[in-house]
């Protein structure tokens, strides 16, 4: 569904990514993972348009959406959580539900809006609360929320275990996976290594903007150096 | 005496309101102050006279005219001397002096196509007087209050309750996201711009009226008053603007009734200063925005 080919990008002098291959599949959860600064944020940036690539391109279901403005991207059905999820803090959790579908004109946006507060409850229950009052696990529920109200055929999560309890950690991904057997298409970038190799079928490895290894997600966890450097250790 | 001053004070701060919704309004999706504000709100003045001298309109399409006009010069501003240097990334002074050059080309075109002399619009407007329970109020101040209420009301309802009035609101709180959640924020920087501009050559109008002075020069006190009233109410921040406006104008009436007539822009000021002193955010700027970024 995604292809990431050859693409490189960087902030004037500093190349963050260089020629990176990546392959979303249809259907598919795949985890990006990597360390602080390895260029995991830069790379859904450039998906979603916010950074221009410096070569390379990107194939959204076979057309090229390198240079396509942003807004355009999310209409193509592309949507991105945003690291540290970005919440509208002055505007209401409804309206920034709303402002999720702010392209469709569809009439099921309520339809879609119901099923959000079926699946998180508690957003219902604070819908006209400002979105900055909410604790970090609600604002993440929210982010994703939100992303889903746009009907994304991928959906981008840019490190949604930031900042978060671990039992809140294991709710959200159990939510990422189920919004994945439900159809939509997800790429997720984690620190959080082993929750994300777990939901995963297929993963990257990222370091200092060069993909260092790929594989089956069950090979990349038996991997030594992966275990070494993000699983603490050999056991 | 006191309620007669309370409503010539109020009818003067509705229209510093008005003026400064429209810094508010940019310096919300933008994070600049526009520095043309006061010359886009002479224009609308200059415009709306003409429309109602020249061209025998009543003052409700002169109103509606400037504007038009307002918008205009929003949309050309924003065109060809704010987006060139977005799309570059320069430094964020660069538009804030790029509107000061704006605001001195309109103001020596306006001296070109108006004239230097101060103008005025027909005494019939200013002629009627209504007597409600002891006080006075004339046919203008209900126009300049009906109006500048009815605009600011309906404001606050767009800005609430439409899809663009919240997509200005997100791109106001914070650019990146709102593009990420599909609006097109080139079109909702541009638009609210023009909506600025067009409430400014609508103040511009209302002022004209209530002041029967119209010169190319009016717009630089008047921008001043409206930045003071932006930072006075908290930046970026609606019902700041409204409720800073009408104090200042509350301030200025008073200071003017009870004697010291020649100090009331010493007075008005002096006033801001004091409440900034106690909450430098402003009256209504939250903690985060305070000396904005």
């Amino acid at each position: 569904m995604l292809q990431l080919q050859q693409l490189a990008a960087g902030y004037g002098n500093i190349k963050a990514l260089k020629n990176i291959d990546l392959t979303v599949p249809a259907g598919s959860i795949v985890s990006l993972i990597g360390a602080n600064g390895a260029g995991k944020t830069t790379v859904m940036k450039v998906i979603m348009g916010l950074i221009k690539p410096e070569s390379g391109q990107i194939l959204f279901k076979g057309q090229k959406i390198s240079g396509v403005a942003t807004h355009k991207i999310v209409s193509l059905g592309l949507s991105l959580v945003p690291e540290g999820r970005s919440i509208l803090s002055r505007m209401t959790v409804l309206e920034n539900l709303e402002m999720g579908a702010c392209q469709r004109k569809d009439n099921e946006v309520q339809a879609d809006l119901h099923r959000i507060f079926q699946r998180f409850p508690i957003l219902e229950e604070r819908k006209a609360q400002l979105g900055g009052t909410l604790s970090g696990g609600q604002q993440q529920m929210l982010a994703i929320g939100r992303a889903l109200m746009s009907r994304p055929e991928l959906l981008l999560l840019d490190e949604p275990s930031m900042g978060l309890a671990p039992l809140i950690v294991a709710d959200i991904f159990k939510v990422i996976q189920e919004i994945n057997q439900e159809g939509t298409t997800v790429l997720l970038v984690e620190q959080n290594v082993r929750q994300a190799l777990k939901i995963a079928k297929y993963a990257y490895v990222l370091e200092t903007g060069r993909i260092s290894l790929h594989g089956q997600a069950v090979d990349i966890a038996k991997d030594p150096r992966v275990m070494e450097a993000y699983l603490g250790g050999k056991k | 005496m006191f309620l007669q001053q309370m409503i010539n004070g109020i009818t003067l701060g509705s229209t510093y309101a008005l003026i400064a919704l429209g810094y508010t309004l940019i310096f919300g999706v933008l994070n600049i102050v526009n520095m043309a504000h006061g010359e886009i709100f002479m224009f609308g003045a200059f415009i709306g006279l003409i429309l109602a001298t020249t061209f025998n309109m009543s003052i409700f399409s002169a109103l509606l005219g400037a504007m038009i006009a307002g918008a205009v010069l929003g949309y050309l501003m924003e065109r060809l001397a704010l987006r060139p240097l977005r799309r570059r990334k320069v430094s964020e002074l660069a538009p804030l002096i790029s509107t000061i050059g704006v605001s001195i080309f309109l103001e020596s075109l306006a001296l070109r196509l108006f004239g230097p002399q101060a103008q005025s619009f027909p005494s019939i407007y200013a002629a009627q007087l209504f007597e409600v329970g002891g006080l006075k109020i004339s046919a203008v101040q209900i126009i300049i209050l009906a109006i500048s209420f009815g605009l600011m009301v309906a404001l606050r309802f767009w800005l609430a309750k439409t899809r663009l009035g919240k997509s200005i609101r997100a791109t106001a709180e914070n650019i990146e996201t709102a593009n990420l959640l599909g609006v097109d924020t080139q079109k909702v920087i541009v638009l609210t711009v023009m909506l600025a501009s067009a409430l400014g050559g609508g103040a511009g109008v209302l002022v004209g009226l209530a002041f029967n002075a119209i010169e190319p020069t009016m717009g630089i006190t008047m921008g001043f008053k409206g930045l003071a009233v932006l930072i006075l109410g908290g930046l970026g921040n609606i019902t700041g603007a409204m409720v800073g406006g009408l104090l200042l104008g509350i301030a200025e009436i008073f200071s003017v009734a009870y004697g010291v007539s020649s100090y009331r822009d010493a007075v008005a000021f002096g006033f801001i200063i004091l409440l900034l002193f106690l909450r430098p955010q402003g009256i209504f700027g939250s903690k985060e925005q305070q000396g904005g970024r």
